[in-house]
């Protein structure tokens, strides 16, 4: 491939305007053709699975909003239900439904600043501007159940940190009403232009057994047609129980993974629906003492809950001797925590399997070859956040 | 008229139409921001002066008064010459547009252009293609990958369309049978006799180059910002930046009115001074480069050079042989 003239090696990011954060990459350039990229990854490292060793257990949930800060609640559930499952417990019905909705308004949230994002990477830019106009319903919606837009921290072990607000219902039922129209005025802008479809066709190509071999996940394990989803793969907060399709593309190009993503857009908005629908009365948190906080009312008038209130806050609880992996599926892909426990009150190691850091191997297969245009496209389509790359 | 009357309208006449066009470029990039803004579901510059009328100057005078780096690594003498190779074609090309009907003025008929060349297309194009230098050797000069990335394709992207670009104008040449712009409005004296109705398929080849001559979206290559930081401008700070900027847009404005006059029937149009429906015109044009600008994704470079020379160039050389054809039969 070299022509025997010098190459050019092309340092872009971490300060770069479209490397998503602070991802750095080295591309080694014949003209403009990549002939070698390496990924230097750290920049934003925070230690936040070392940190975790050293906090009780319900302190570690506001780090893991920290990591894939644009899905704070997949992060939340994933963490949650790991360590639930160590504990044992086994949350309402509410819980579990609650959990559902918003994990998938966060899969909304996620796909609308990537779309926007990627858009903008490709130089449509009006785009990144419509989808964070459409964002801001969900933030709102975030901001009503937790009191935070971005770092939410909603979920807690063994149910969730307040009851659901009144006016969920209306705010959510206005963000089924509105995306779907706005879904299709994002579609007449990219889905069937020239030159949307010029620049992503064929980019970014990766086989199934590529894909396989660096053990991607989520879209863009989709996009070449396998078939994994761990919604369906190993259903977790009662998943099996809803009703929705998981896209499939063929070709594993940068364009499938679009139409994957918008699809999933839909499927998010059509589980949302059956949640709402669907949600059961019931407690916002499971009754198990000495773990799960009691309800306000009784620890200002009974004893008891007084201080079991008070040993949680200072002294966290004990979790049995043990180790699971939890996985879910967020927007990224796999998000998975392996939890061991040694019987104390704080984790003794947490370890998170990161969608962004593993999918982000496929960039150097997906680019060899191609223009530095093309980079930009890639990075993009992998969807990353720095954040959960370094954690 | 005497030799000094002569000399003292020319300057007269340069000086005006310079002042005309900058005041247009600074208040292009406010209808640009402005618009962009609208198109974008936001505002846009609303603080200074009414409608934010006051930005472009407040822009300009922020520049002025900002540092100039000049990097260490960089071609120190290139590097200050290029923004001015790249701002002077934009203005250059301005002296042969025909801007208005003449004008009786103190007992002399005053011709509204600069200078009446009877050459004045191949003026304009030998004029514009000038300004790749300025995009080439700064980007070159700067001593910065990504400068150099855009300067290359710059110049790779300008040599590709100005083929298709002059070759667009061939046909309008063959049908008005002179070179000069002048003589190009003159014949277009009602909407009916509008060259862009005689051969549409120049003018949509042409109006694609300009927009790629001028390096806008869908053919911003040479700056992609999301790819190349801003490609050969990324490392000019101050006067030296605004230059390359004005630059642009004075290229944008002269491509607007070259389409104007060329297709459009220049300043040509009822009820209003022909001043100001070429204004108008012009206008138009640019709202045309905002909206392109709100909407498309960016073309890859190889498929930039694809459409110039596989799309484009046959088309314009198909144009030139069928109008020739149809001119001999008829």
């Amino acid at each position: 491939m070299t022509t025997g003239a010098k190459t050019m090696t092309l340092n872009l990011g971490p300060q770069h305007p479209a490397t998503h954060g602070v991802l750095r990459v080295v591309l080694e350039l014949d003209g403009e053709t990549v002939l070698q990229a390496t990924s230097y990854l750290g920049y934003l490292h925070t230690g936040i699975e070392k940190n975790a060793e050293d906090k009780l257990y319900y302190k570690v949930i506001p780090m893991t909003d920290r990591m894939d800060y644009l899905a704070p609640m997949s992060n939340n559930l994933g963490y949650v239900l790991a360590v639930e499952k160590l504990l044992g417990i086994e949350v309402p019905e509410k819980v579990k439904y609650a959990r559902v909705l918003l994990t998938e308004l966060t899969r909304l949230n996620n796909h609308l600043v990537w779309l926007g994002t990627h858009a903008l990477d490709v130089g449509a830019m009006s785009m990144l501007l419509y989808t964070f106009r459409e964002r801001e319903l969900i933030l709102d919606i975030y901001e009503a159940v937790s009191g935070q837009r971005m770092m939410s921290s909603y979920f807690r072990i063994g149910g969730l940190a307040y009851d659901l607000p009144i006016d969920l219902d209306k705010k959510v039922k206005n963000v089924l009403k509105v995306l779907p129209e706005k879904m299709l005025e994002y579609e007449n802008l990219l889905t069937n232009n020239r030159i949307w479809i010029k620049r992503l066709t064929g980019v970014g190509t990766i086989t199934a057994q590529q894909a396989l071999d660096l053990s991607l996940t989520g879209p863009l394990l989709r996009s070449t047609g396998v078939n994994y989803d761990v919604r369906k793969a190993a259903p977790y907060s009662g998943y099996e129980k809803f009703d929705f399709d998981v896209p499939l593309g063929k070709n594993g190009d940068c364009y499938d993974r679009y139409l994957i993503r918008l699809e999933e857009m839909r499927q998010s908005l059509r589980i949302m629906k059956q949640a709402l629908n669907g949600m059961p009365e019931g407690p916002y948190r499971a009754h198990v003492p000495g773990v799960v906080l009691p309800p306000k009312q009784q620890v200002l008038t009974q004893m008891e809950a007084l201080i079991f209130h008070f040993k949680i806050i200072t002294d966290g609880f004990k979790v049995p001797a043990g180790s699971y992996y939890q996985a879910i599926e967020s927007p990224k892909g796999e998000l998975g925590f392996y939890m061991v426990s040694d019987g104390s009150n704080k984790p003794y190691r947490m370890r998170v399997r990161p969608p962004s850091f593993i999918n982000l191997q496929a960039l150097s297969p997906m680019v060899i070859g191609r223009l530095v245009s093309d980079v930009i496209t890639c990075i993009g389509s992998i969807d990353i956040v720095l954040g959960e790359v370094d954690r | 008229m005497g030799d000094l009357t002569y000399i003292v309208l020319i300057i007269v006449k340069v000086v005006v139409v310079y002042m005309a066009v900058i005041t247009g470029c600074a208040y292009a990039t406010w209808l640009e921001r402005k618009l962009l803004g609208r198109l974008q579901h936001r505002v846009g510059p609303t603080y200074v002066g009414p409608f934010g009328l006051l930005q472009p100057i407040a822009d300009g005078l922020k520049l002025i008064f900002k540092e100039d780096v000049i990097p260490s690594q960089a071609e120190k003498f290139i590097l200050i010459i290029a923004p001015v190779i790249a701002f002077i074609p934009g203005f250059l090309a301005f002296a042969v547009i025909p801007i208005g009907p003449p004008i009786e003025l103190f007992g002399y008929t005053i011709p509204l252009t600069i200078s009446d060349l009877n050459i004045g297309i191949l003026f304009i194009l030998a004029t514009t293609s000038l300004g790749v230098y300025g995009l080439a050797l700064g980007g070159w000069s700067s001593g910065s990958k990504y400068s150099l990335l855009g300067g290359i394709r710059s110049s790779a992207q300008m040599i590709s369309y100005e083929v298709s670009y002059g070759l667009a104008l061939v046909p309008i040449v063959m049908i008005a049978g002179t070179l000069s712009l002048n003589e190009i409005v003159a014949q277009q004296s009602s909407v009916f006799d509008w060259y862009v109705f005689k051969n549409p398929v120049a003018f949509l080849i042409f109006w694609i180059c300009a927009v790629a001559e001028t390096n806008r979206l869908p053919f911003d290559m040479p700056e992609a910002e999301s790819e190349l930081v801003a490609g050969y401008l990324t490392e000019y700070s101050s006067m030296r930046f605004s230059m390359f900027f004005v630059g642009e847009y004075a290229n944008m404005i002269t491509a607007a009115a070259v389409v104007a006059t060329v297709f459009f029937g220049g300043w040509q149009g009822p009820f209003l001074p022909g001043p100001l429906w070429l204004v108008l015109k012009v206008i138009v044009f640019m709202v045309f480069y905002i909206w392109f600008r709100a909407t498309f994704p960016r073309l890859r470079y190889d498929q930039l050079m694809d459409l110039g020379w596989k799309v484009l160039f046959p088309l314009a050389l198909l144009n030139v042989l069928v109008t020739g054809i149809i001119l001999y039969l008829f």
